[in-house]
């Protein structure tokens, strides 16, 4: 969709953002009182989001809200000791109080010596992900998208829930060697979910360019999933082989991504330790991370101001790679990929762009190829049951369908799944092209649809 | 900040609200962590800002900013006037809230040592202390320790003419150690998973949990667990110990009975719940011997759903959940209990942050102690299964079906706890579930458990809620599906 044209009479437009030049001289400041108060190195982020969020229920809007804050984070480094204060109070004053008090917690703590000094100038391939269109849209233009899709809820004797959200963020970070990257993007998000007869589906969509979000098609979306959704019938739990659309994907291989961290390993904590190189996923799985791709969001640095490197995790069922921050990196010889969390952390680094390659084949011909089956929309209360084995356990939601002789033909009541993500990896025998999924577990990434053999549902509920 | 937020109020009256109010809130927090014997995370933060909810044309309106000066609240209460506008494009009716009357108070948590005002060398010597000996023990492959304090003021004021000042203070803290052997990560934590146990008290609350103590144990019985039998698969016998218990109440009580659930306003996201409107004061919920209460008050104890007035100004109230068993009472606001016909609010609007809307959270949902002794129950249980510490949790969108895990399990034989079992887990239906206690510990160990992680609505905010609960024992549960390999 996009904003109307002509600007309505309302206060409700989001306050533009700081400059990339504001942001550089607050980085700067900081930089200096922190000279002047002793910190043998300093760094400073900057992060500011001005965003709004309509929600609604019942048909109707009920929550409406907008915020506007920007914080500095500051870092110091005093004789091999480091700790980090953040405030959104930007006077003089008290950034100079937060960097006595970085000071004063890092002069608190045992000599660390593996601490590293902070890195010089770097630089960053350039991400174009600012639409001023999304940040533009005004309060009026999300009230009519969504009594719109209420009005189609009713329509169909409906009832409609979700959410209509748009904004803007920046991040910038700076330290006293040279070091500075900024990065801002915009963002919207539809998200419905349509209510019939005790049964219920949902669809959303979410990018940076609200010309790609369309609230009328995703709301006739989940109106027409809702009514086929009603008089599901119980099925006995057992082994299926699923269906799952993008977002059920995205949900579960979401919890994999800590696993390829660097310092996961060292830390024994990984599903990937003593499995590096050998053949963990079927053939058909090749998962990077890739915050350059063009379905992709966030920014091209990391928590140090490092930028991020393309990698490639898994080629053809292997898992190759890890993500290294400088530190992990050091530690295991390696190079950083620009992965690393804002210092000081225990948890060191970690993939947040996954792209999966994905296949050609389209729901149409992975329902079609399919005798016995389940369709399934999305997932629910996803948690890791087994963390080596990675088995996760959580329900379906918002539309289980059984597929018979390649047809959809009824509704299921929602099952509870137990199943081994490495395991599912192994046995996918579709993929639909990947797209960018948005579910409610995860993150967003780059994930196609998968028909997968074999898939492990150990109990029902009453809906 | 009395003054800001008085202003806050009256430009939004001028712009056309009918009901307006204001939350200034100043939030420090400082996060301490050990990771095998090395200094993980050492951070500080604090945040102030206004949030401000207007209800204007019949529909509302909210908006937040951190400029605390007379133009920056002003041009925020602005905005909150112009999104009630247009919130009312798409209102299904007019917003009406019950009554309530205005209160000026004050108010503080009570504590005994600012956790803030320890030197932070004292608790980072604790936390290493604690992290080399659990390192000790051999087998173990990873030690993590964390402290977390965190100070709100919150001033809330109101077109009603409230005026009420709090000051809360809470401390957690928790251990962990992990073992990788074999093809097996199995993991210990004291006292609790989630960072351990959090409460709105001081640093006294470290203090007492001793955690050089426990180390030892809490490491010896992560590496024991890899030479543990497996947890079996079969209907039978649970005691659930009293922090597991704890989040058996949250997912399975605490969340069904919001009344912003009830009645749809969560579909798209948290969900909805079995507990529809029809089924209040009739409900078998569960079987005679259970009490639950909805309980901010400090009496019950210093809880992290504790406080004197809720974020919409109502003061803090125990409402009864489920008495002998029946289903009798819901969370509320001011909107929802008129919506359903109730006198008044139940005092369960909470907000993470000034830049959050109030929405209805738990406050302290509490099991009430039986009149068992520990030993007693288990001297009691001729064959059954005892599961400790939280491992994973999940349940359905409307609060029927769940699953959990826990870190250990013993096995319980003729009145005695046997050999330890590894990977257990149990799972049912809500209403079965609970209507199959029969038994429940005194209140001689009766905690007050602190969840520090509840997320709920849109935006996400993360709030803190308190578990009242004692060990209690269930009958003919299913246990064991998670790991089962059929």
């Amino acid at each position: 969709m996009s904003p109307s044209r002509k600007k309505p009479p309302s206060e409700g437009t989001p306050v533009a953002l700081s400059s990339e030049r504001d942001l550089r001289g607050l980085i700067a400041a900081v930089v200096r009182l922190g000279k002047a108060a002793g910190a043998e190195e300093t760094e400073v982020h900057v992060d500011e989001g001005a965003e709004s969020l309509t929600r609604f229920a019942n048909n109707g809007i009920h929550q409406n809200v907008a915020e506007h804050g920007l914080t500095v984070s500051v870092r110091t480094i005093v004789d091999g000791r480091t700790a980090r204060v953040t405030t959104n109070r930007t006077d003089e004053d008290s950034l100079r109080a937060a960097i006595q008090s970085s000071l004063s917690l890092a002069a608190s703590q045992p000599k660390d010596s593996g601490l590293l000094p902070m890195p010089g100038k770097q630089r960053y391939r350039v991400v174009r992900r600012f639409v001023p269109q999304t940040a533009a849209l005004w309060p009026e233009d999300r009230a009519r998208a969504v009594k719109e899709a209420c009005d189609l809820a009713a329509k169909n004797g409906q009832v409609a829930a979700g959410i209509f959200s748009s904004g803007q963020t920046q991040s910038a970070v700076g330290n006293s060697h040279g070091l500075f990257a900024a990065y801002r993007q915009t963002q919207a998000e539809f998200s419905i979910t349509m209510q019939e007869s005790g049964a219920a589906s949902w669809a959303k969509g979410n990018a940076a360019n609200i010309r790609e979000i369309d609230p009328r098609a995703l709301a006739s979306r989940a109106s027409s999933k809702a009514h086929l959704a009603a008089n599901a019938k119980e099925l006995e739990p057992a082994h299926y082989t699923v269906i799952l659309e993008p977002a059920a994907v995205l949900d579960l291989v979401g919890f994999l991504f800590y696993d390829f961290a660097a310092t996961a390993l060292e830390d024994k904590r990984s599903c990937l330790n003593d499995r590096m190189g050998k053949k963990l996923f079927g053939g058909n799985i090749d998962i990077s991370d890739d915050v350059y791709h063009p379905l992709q969001m966030g920014a091209p640095f990391d928590g140090e101001g490092m930028p991020r490197q393309r990698v490639p995790l898994v080629e053809r069922g292997v898992p190759r790679n890890l993500v290294y921050s400088r530190a992990s990196a050091k530690r295991a010889k390696k190079k950083a990929t620009g992965h690393g969390f804002a210092l000081p952390n225990e948890y060191g680094e970690a993939p947040m762009n996954l792209v999966f390659a994905g296949g050609k084949s389209s729901m149409k011909e992975m329902i079609a190829s399919t005798g016995q089956g389940l369709l399934v929309t999305r997932l629910w209360y996803i948690r890791e049951v087994d963390p080596y084995e990675k088995v996760l356990t959580g329900m379906t939601r918002d539309g289980l369908f059984r597929v018979e002789s390649g047809k959809v033909t009824s509704a299921v009541k929602n099952f509870r799944f137990n199943q081994s993500i490495l395991e599912m990896l192994g046995n996918v025998e579709m993929m639909g092209p990947a797209v960018r999924a948005t579910g409610e577990e995860a993150f967003e990434m780059v994930v196609p649809a998968m028909k997968v053999r074999n898939f492990r549902f150990t109990e029902v509920t009453k809906f | 900040m009395w003054e800001l937020a008085s202003h806050s109020l009256d430009i939004a009256k001028l712009r056309g609200a009918s009901y307006t109010d204001a939350r200034v809130m100043h939030l420090r927090q400082r996060d301490l962590t050990t990771k095998n014997g090395q200094v993980g995370t050492l951070a500080q933060s604090e945040s102030i800002g206004i949030g401000i909810r207007v209800l204007a044309h019949g529909a509302w309106g909210f908006a937040s900013t951190e400029r605390l000066t007379r133009e920056g609240v002003a041009a925020c209460a602005a905005q909150a006037v112009s999104i009630s506008k247009a919130s009312a494009l798409a209102k299904k009716s007019d917003a009406v809230m019950a009554p309530e009357r205005a209160y000026v108070d004050g108010w503080q948590s009570p504590f005994q040592k600012d956790p803030f005002e320890i030197p932070l060398e004292t608790q980072l010597a604790l936390l290493l202390k604690a992290d080399e000996e659990m390192r000790r023990v051999k087998g173990v492959t990873l030690t993590e320790t964390g402290l977390q304090f965190r100070k709100i003021d919150s001033w809330f004021a109101s077109s009603i003419g409230s005026r009420i000042h709090q000051r809360k203070v809470i401390s957690g803290c928790g251990i962990g150690a992990t073992s990788f052997q074999g093809d097996e990560i199995q993991k210990r934590s004291y006292p609790n998973s989630f960072g351990g146990q959090h409460a709105l008290q001081g640093y006294e609350v470290v203090e007492a949990l001793e955690i050089v103590k426990h180390a030892p144990r809490v490491a010896e019985e992560a590496a024991s667990l890899h030479g543990a039998a497996q947890c079996p698969e079969k209907r039978g016998t649970l005691i659930l110990g009293g922090s597991q218990l704890g989040l058996q109440i949250h997912e399975s009580i605490g969340h069904p009975i919001e009344l912003d659930r009830v009645l749809g306003q969560e579909a798209n996201f948290a969900g909805t719940s079995f507990l529809t409107l029809d089924q209040l004061n009739k409900l078998k919920y569960a079987s005679d011997i259970v009490n639950v209460v909805a309980d901010a008050r400090i009496a019950h104890g210093p809880g992290l759903g504790t406080f004197a007035y809720d974020d919409e100004g109502v003061p803090a109230q125990c409402t009864d959940i489920i008495k002998d068993g029946v289903f009798c009472g819901y969370l509320s606001n001011r909107e929802t209990a008129r919506l359903i016909g109730l006198n008044r609010s139940s005092g369960t609007m909470r907000t993470e942050s000034w830049n959050r809307l109030p929405i209805i959270r738990m406050t302290n949902i509490s099991l009430l102690p039986g009149t068992w002794g520990e030993a007693d129950l288990v001297a009691d249980t001729d064959d059954g299964i005892l599961m400790e510490t939280n491992r994973s949790w999940s349940i359905d969108d409307r609060r029927y079906q769940f699953q959990f895990s826990t870190e250990i399990g013993w096995e319980i034989k003729g009145g005695k706890k046997t050999r330890m079992l590894k990977n257990p887990s149990y799972s049912g239906i809500t209403t079965e579930f609970w209507n199959s206690c029969d038994a429940i510990c005194s209140r001689d160990s009766w905690v007050l458990w602190g969840t520090p992680n509840c997320g709920k609505g849109q935006p996400m905010q993360t709030m803190g809620t308190g578990h009242g609960a004692a060990p209690a024992r269930f009958r003919n549960i299913h246990i064991g599906a998670a790991f089962s390999k059929q």
